[in-house]
């Protein structure tokens, strides 16, 4: 069943057309990945699932319902949630507050359930749960990021570029949670990505965008066995 | 190493030199206007214009000298270590540490302190309270929820003349009508909320500060109502438990010192007032502080770190913000129903926009967001212009009110600029952590 379906979307930052006619559609309990050169607009079409800005033309349907127009606060009760590029994490708030600013759009009564699933899945996070967000290392910011998403209950969730400045090492234990929320928690996960390795490896599906638009599309292994994905983003990386 | 550093290094004696000269050329285009001329009146109430320069020259070549002394000191001056706090910080630090058991000295310091006190003391400490409870009012908008605003002295006044009203016209007692001032002027607040808090920082601020104004305005043009500019008079006073205070009763009552069978003195009402303020102060406190561990108050302080990020939590900005403007202008509007009753006279002069910066300063000199700091900041704004009653101290700071206030305002920016009583929180404590957790 399509869970959401992005088609032919356009975005435009003032003049500038962002998105040029984009689709995309992502299946329940699939892992798809969206990779491309800086400035093709990854960041662009997470941000216009959410609303922000909004698709001048197109629709984008979630579970059959049209949220090309719904306002950002209420597509996360929808079941939409983003780990937004940069993380943005709130810096002075601890990393507990940072988790219950995710779980603000709830019912307060999943909260000690939802809490200790995020525990589960990064350890860490407990034993820091006092200190400022800010203060965390980038590994540790990420993990907040995408525990803080977590915390409103998706079905979605829109990850943008959680590898991002980290240790090999780190990325593959957060690849391997993302693996372990789609698979154990049945949450459909929409990721954007540099580690462009990883992430095919890691997903069902991938698409490759160039400037605005979707240049190709396929499961993850044909697209890592693809020439053109090679040269552009594998070459000397793996 | 460090010393021989600090010792060598060059005074830049040309940028000091050219930094006095730029200073001295801006005091001298103010000068001119302001200090160069003088109106005389001269014999038949006619103005003559006296011309002034010698005092300008004077001025200019003070301010010349004084920035290149400051450029030479700053110049010369060890920059201090980074590593050790000041003594400010230290307080502060010690505050945070320390807070219940300051907390608890200070209630009992002011639950005593009418019992040994003039009436005099009674009254400032009265007006002490009030700026207070506006300061921590005025704290839920700029310090939790991190908005401007520059026209807090509307929501004051909203309580006032609500409560002042009831009186007058639906003979509501003040404990009848100062939940409604608390109420109306939460309304207000929505009212004014609603279409203004899409504006971002600085129009916002100019937005509320044109409220305030108008606010005054309607006061003093609406006279059938308002009473224009002569305000409303014979606000009656709060009763204990339907006692009133006064020598005298008033037919078919019996009088607070008459209940008790204690002889009558003035200083009863101004105790009784002085302990109603303590109490809704402390409400104030309470409220707040609980206010801050909700979700709510989670809402405000993630709202001013990053909106975005809190709409895609499923925030809504606005609510967030018309929540915390709401609350602020309720707590305004319950210390203006009380202004209104202690005076028994409010007029639209007491509600200027001087009113709305003194509170902010409060605030801001306290500290955002640190409820102690407001308390020391608005025993200072408020006691200071009283102390030209104390004999010895014969000046008029009222004349120079506003420039002792603008120079500690310039000062705390430069060495303070989060505030008399901020600091930062330490984010890791080694031992325990705050709030119990295990
Ligand atoms: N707020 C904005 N205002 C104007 N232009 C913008 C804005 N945000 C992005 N753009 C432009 O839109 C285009 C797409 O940007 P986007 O952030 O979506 O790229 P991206 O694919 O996420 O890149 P990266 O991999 O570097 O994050 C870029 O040309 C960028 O300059
Ligand atoms: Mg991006």
């Amino acid at each position: 069943m399509t869970m959401l379906s992005i088609e032919g979307v356009h975005t435009f930052y003032g003049n500038i057309e962002a998105l040029k006619g984009v689709d995309v559609s992502v299946e329940t309990g699939e892992i798809v990945t969206l990779i491309g050169a800086n400035g093709a607009g990854k960041s662009t079409l997470l941000m216009t699932i959410c609303g922000r800005p909004r698709a001048s033309k197109g629709r984008i349907v979630f579970e059959g319902r049209d949220i090309t127009g719904t306002e950002t606060f209420e597509i996360v009760r929808l079941g939409i949630s983003q780990s937004p590029e940069g993380r943005r994490i709130f810096p002075r708030m601890t990393v507990l507050d940072n988790l219950q600013m995710g779980a603000i759009s709830t019912d307060p009564s999943y909260f000690t359930e939802d809490l200790k699933r995020v525990f589960t899945l990064f350890p860490i996070l407990e034993r820091r749960q006092e200190q400022r967000g800010g203060t965390l290392s980038g590994g540790e910011q990420q993990m907040l990021a995408i525990g803080r998403a977590l915390m409103s209950r998706p079905r979605l969730l829109l990850l943008d570029e959680p590898s991002l400045g980290l240790a090999p090492l780190v990325v593959k234990q957060i690849f391997e949670v993302i693996r372990e929320i789609n698979e154990q928690q049945k949450v459909t996960v929409f990721l954007v990505e540099q580690n462009a390795y990883h992430a095919l490896k890691l997903a069902h599906r991938g698409y490759v965008m160039q400037t605005g638009q979707i240049a190709l599309q396929g499961t993850g292994r044909e697209l890592l066995g693809n020439r053109e994905v090679r040269a552009a983003y594998l070459e000397g990386g793996h | 190493m460090a010393t021989g550093a600090a010792e060598s290094r060059d005074v830049p004696f040309a940028t000091i030199l050219k930094n006095a000269v730029l200073t001295a050329l801006v005091a001298l285009i103010l000068a001119i206007p302001l200090v160069g001329f003088e109106t005389v009146a001269s014999g038949a109430g006619s103005l003559t214009v006296r011309t002034r320069f010698d005092w300008v020259a004077y001025g200019t070549l003070a301010v010349f000298f004084g920035r290149l002394a400051l450029g030479f000191w700053l110049a010369r001056r060890v920059p201090p270590s980074s590593t050790e706090p000041g003594f400010l910080t230290r307080a502060a630090v010690f505050g945070s540490l320390h807070a219940k058991e300051i907390a608890i000295v200070g209630i009992l310091f002011a639950v005593v302190l009418p019992f040994f006190s003039s009436s005099t003391v009674v009254y400032v400490a009265t007006s002490v309270l009030i700026y207070v409870m506006l300061g921590w009012g005025l704290n839920v908008v700029v310090g939790l929820a991190g908005l401007l605003d520059l026209g807090y002295v509307a929501f004051y006044a909203v309580g006032a003349y609500s409560f002042a009203l009831f009186a007058q016209w639906f003979d509501l007692s003040f404990w009848e009508a100062l939940p409604l001032g608390g109420i109306l002027a939460a309304v207000f607040g929505l009212a004014l909320g609603f279409p203004v808090l899409r504006l971002r920082g600085d129009y916002l601020a100019i937005v509320t500060l044109g409220f305030g104004e108008i606010i005054r305005i309607v006061l003093v043009n609406w006279g059938a109502v308002t009473g224009g500019p002569n305000g409303i008079l014979n606000i009656p006073g709060p009763t204990f438990f339907g006692l009133p205070f006064a020598r005298n009763a008033p037919s078919g009552q019996t009088t607070f010192h008459q209940f008790f069978g204690i002889d009558y003195a003035p200083i009863h009402a101004g105790i009784f007032l002085y302990f109603i303020i303590l109490a809704l102060a402390l409400l104030t406190n309470w409220f707040t502080l609980r206010l801050r561990k909700l979700p709510i108050g989670r809402a405000w302080e993630a709202l001013r770190e990053d909106e975005i990020a809190c709409r895609a939590l499923g925030l809504n900005p606005t609510n967030v913000k018309l929540s915390a403007f709401a609350i602020g202008a309720m707590l305004g509007g319950f210390a203006g129903a009380f202004f209104a009753t202690r005076a028994t006279f409010i007029s639209p002069e007491s509600f200027t926009f001087i009113e709305s910066a003194m509170i902010l300063m409060i605030v801001v000199l306290g500290g955002m967001g640190s409820q102690f700091g407001v308390v020391l900041a608005a025993i200072v704004v408020v006691t200071l212009p009283e102390l030209r009653k104390i004999p010895i101290l014969e000046w008029e700071p009222g004349q120079y009110r506003m420039l002792l206030f603008g120079m500690a305002m310039v000062g705390i920016m430069i060495w303070r600029p989060r505030g008399l009583l901020a600091h930062r929180e330490p984010s890791l404590r080694l031992f325990g952590r705050k709030d119990g957790a295990k």
